[in-house]
């Protein structure tokens, strides 16, 4: 249960990467600062009427991610378009986006972890075991999200321009596509949909300004393993992850298991770029 | 005069600078330059990679870090003779590059930065993980007679300030000439012909994956070399030395100074080394000109200092 | 026994057949043009010679060897050499350092480039490299900075400072003037004195006044062989370049 809340708050994070990455062809290394960005607004969001934490939750539930989103596009606007796109440089310039987030956090933030209340507090009780109803909630909304986010690229107009942004740029160019538009869109939604991730994480581990690495990493490895290019393959590989982490965890000390994992991702990365489940090679 | 004799009257130049330096400076920039020169010659092995052949590295701190530890853990828990020490860290940050370099140097641009993020990142995860032999986080500190001892009939303590800064100075100012050495052979002809256009350079008749593969080897070696000297200069070794942090910013020291320059490297590192102390001072959160440095040179000064000097002026510039 | 020899040599890129089934056979010291419509095959045919794409199937001999599984660096010190036809120089480096890279090269051939080499020869090389083709008043200058038709020759001076004993030109007349053409031919002709050279063109002047022989491909295939004055004569040849 608790490896299930794992692999589908890191399903949603890996698929903001894997998004940017499909349609813009580039490494967004600051993705685990907008998760962050995500949790610590939530605290800020809830703290405006700590009276109402369940108000103040839902407030921060819409309001976190479109923060995030509008800091995705000026970041986008003002860095990444005058740079082309250019893999190599993007790579280079978001992580110092990642250092001015982080550092600017902890200067309006400060140091410390901050607890947010979760919005309901009801436990379920099963015969051989209890269980908080928060992360049968976290559960529910990310499923929702992620069914919600295959539907708006499969089945919608803007998916279709994405998809057809992601296959030919020029081409796309050529028939009237606004590619700037797409590009923002889509670097913007990867952004939220990190962020939705950090609002609904955090009652359960607290809020803390250098909270984004472990997510980038993770993120990087779902979408490694699970293929550069593919949305089924990045939610496959997040729950064989996320389910696997207690289990790795068990037989080796958590670090030793984040050595092998790491390594094991380098080496799918060099024979395999493609990923395990990708099915398209290149 | 002509290209050659600029060239060695300017890196000569910059040379004696730094030896006078030693006899003016108060003793807080005293320890500072010595720090500096050190780190520029982690700068300069990284500048060989990304300057000369082209591969951006994400992973250098692994092969700093083996220079750090490959040196500092024998003389700490055996008393290892500092000056095997140091061979030995060098030489073993060698033995990784050229290894880990076999593996990486499969895939190229976006993939070779991330594969080699994440090999440093399982490095730095084993610093921890052997935390009873490195103290992680915490670090060691070397003792004061693990840093006293006699080479070539010289008495020599290296936590005496003056044999410090030459020590380093002698590091650097070999760092340096090995570089220029290299840059302006044949084979550092091959290396700037691939980091230009690898595919021409293989129908020049050039292997360029053996090419790359030893500048790989050789980046490593001067990273390492300098990671040893490190820990032998200023006793103490931790595991934030192998963290993502320290192969970002040999990064920014090199993009700062001019990337593909000989010189740049040590303008870099002296300028960062610098803004970071003074801001240090002033904020909590100083690493955020890290940030603000890195997108600013990024969007608007791609060359760096000595690059673009070398564009608009002086195109002798090695 | 032929010099180079290829037997159904094929490639395919993604199920469609650029190069199917090619023999062909080059004498030493023959100056052979390949001539085609465009999407014959040319560049695929040379660039499977060269290495620079791998065979789907078939062989190469080259001076009596099976050259087929060797990589492009180890033909080149074989001493086969492909000029580009889309240009492939260092822009951002000087002339001299461009023929120098290919100098210092063949130099080298027989041992690793940290042996040292002879400076003086290989200066030597690059200088005389640069004369033959016309551009050694330029040597200093930045190589991005020619004018196309330029470019070219550098790619062939490149080609020439390594020393050739197969010489492959794609295209190199396109974007050199009237005068310029002429002089390209006769420097081919001297090439061709210590060289075998193979030629793709589409002018057909250059093409009549250099080749011994000419190969004429069509869909990936050789359409026929020849003496010029036998191709020019020739039914099928017609009818695939005129399309009747």
């Amino acid at each position: 249960m608790e490896g299930t809340v794992t692999a589908f708050v890191l399903a949603l994070t890996a698929l903001g990467l894997s998004l940017v990455f499909g349609v813009m062809r580039i490494v967004n290394v600051a993705h685990g600062e907008f998760f962050m960005l995500g949790a610590v607004l939530a605290w800020g969001f809830t703290a405006l009427i700590p009276e109402l934490p369940f108000w103040g939750f839902m407030l921060a539930l819409l309001a976190a991610p479109v923060c995030v989103a509008a800091i995705a596009v000026i970041a986008d606007a003002l860095v990444l378009r005058r740079l082309n796109y250019e893999p190599e440089a993007t790579i280079v310039a978001t992580i110092g986006l990642l250092y001015i987030l982080q550092q600017s956090v902890l200067t309006l933030y400060g140091p410390n972890a901050q607890p947010v209340v979760a919005p309901i507090s009801f436990r379920v009780v099963l015969p051989w075991f209890g269980y908080s109803g928060y992360k049968l909630v976290v559960i529910g909304a990310a499923a929702l999200l992620l069914i919600g986010v295959w539907y708006a690229i499969t089945r919608t107009k803007f998916g279709l321009v994405m998809r057809a942004t992601q296959f030919d740029r020029e081409t796309a160019q050529a028939f009237g596509v606004p590619v700037k538009l797409v590009y923002a869109a889509v670097f913007a939604l990867g952004a939220a949909l990190a962020a939705i991730a950090g609002v609904l994480v955090v009652p359960l581990q607290q809020a803390h300004y250098l909270m984004g690495l472990d997510p980038l990493l993770l993120s990087f490895i779902v979408v490694i393993i699970g293929g550069l290019d593919s949305l089924k393959g990045t939610v496959v590989a997040a729950f064989i992850i996320g389910l696997s982490d207690g289990i790795i965890s068990m037989f080796f000390s958590p670090t030793l298991a984040k050595i092998i994992a790491t390594l094991a991702v380098a080496l799918v990365l060099v024979w395999r770029p493609q990923g395990l489940f990708g099915a398209r090679a290149r | 005069m002509t290209g050659r004799a600029r060239v060695w009257v300017l890196h000569g130049g910059v040379i004696l600078l730094l030896f006078l330096l030693q006899f003016v400076l108060p003793d807080y920039h005293h320890t500072n330059v010595a720090r500096i020169m050190v780190l520029a010659t982690y700068a300069i092995g990284y500048n060989l990679l990304i300057g000369y052949t082209g591969l951006l590295s994400l992973g250098h701190a692994m092969f700093f870090a083996t220079g750090l530890y490959g040196a500092g853990l024998p003389i700490y828990y055996f008393g290892l003779h500092p000056v095997a020490g140091f061979l030995l860290g060098a030489l073993l940050a060698l033995v990784l590059a050229f290894v880990v370099g076999l593996i990486v140097l499969r895939t190229s641009g976006v993939a070779f930065m991330i594969v080699t993020m994440m090999f440093a990142q399982a490095f730095f995860l084993a610093t921890l993980y052997f935390n009873g032999v490195t103290r992680g986080d915490e670090g060691l500190v070397l003792a004061a007679e693990a840093r006293r001892f006699g080479f070539l009939g010289l008495d020599l303590d290296l936590a005496e300030p003056a044999t410090r800064y030459n020590m380093a100075l002698s590091l650097f100012t070999g760092a340096l000439l090995i570089c220029l050495a290299l840059v302006r052979s044949p084979l550092g002809r091959v290396m700037i012909a691939i980091r230009e256009n690898e595919e021409r350079t293989r129908m020049l008749g050039y292997n360029a994956r053996d090419y790359k593969l030893l500048a790989l080897s050789l980046s490593g070696l001067l990273s390492g070399a300098a990671g040893a000297a490190y820990v032998l200069l200023f006793a103490y070794m931790g595991s934030s030395f192998a963290a993502i942090q320290y192969s970002i910013l040999p990064l920014l020291w090199v993009l700062l100074g001019g990337i593909g320059t000989v010189i740049g490297p040590l303008i870099g590192t002296a300028l960062m080394f610098y803004l970071i102390d003074k801001t240090s001072e002033v904020m909590q959160s100083y690493l955020i000109v890290v940030g603000a440095v890195l997108v600013a040179l990024v969007l608007f000064f791609p060359k760096g200092l000595a690059g673009t000097l070398r564009q608009r002026y002086a195109r002798w510039l090695p | 026994m032929s010099f180079l020899r290829t037997e159904a040599l094929s490639r395919s890129f993604g199920g469609l057949a650029a190069v199917a089934g090619v023999d062909l056979s080059v004498e030493p010291g023959e100056i052979r043009a390949i001539i085609g419509p465009n999407g014959a095959g040319k560049t695929t045919l040379v660039s499977l010679i060269s290495g620079r794409v791998p065979p789907s199937s078939g062989r190469i001999e080259f001076d009596g060897d099976d050259i087929t599984a060797l990589k492009p660096w180890e033909r080149v010190l074989r001493g086969i050499v492909y000029t580009f036809q889309i240009t492939s120089i260092f822009r951002n480096l000087t002339l001299a350092e461009n023929v120098m890279l290919a100098a210092q090269r063949a130099a080298s051939r027989d041992q690793p480039l940290w042996r040292g080499l002879d400076d003086r020869a290989v200066t030597q090389a690059v200088d005389a490299a640069l004369e033959r083709v016309g551009l050694a008043s330029r040597a200093q200058e930045l190589a991005g900075e020619l004018a196309y038709g330029h470019q070219r020759l550098l790619e062939v001076a490149m080609g020439l400072a390594l020393r050739p004993k197969l010489l492959i030109l794609d295209e190199p007349t396109q974007g050199l003037s009237e005068q310029e053409i002429a002089d390209f031919c006769a420097l081919v002709r001297s090439i061709a004195m210590d060289a075998t050279i193979l030629l793709i063109e589409h002018n057909m002047d250059v093409v009549m006044a250099l080749a011994q022989r000419i190969t004429v491909m069509n869909n990936g295939a050789l359409l026929a062989e020849g003496t010029p004055d036998q191709i020019m004569n020739h039914a099928e040849v017609q009818r695939a370049y005129l399309g009747t």
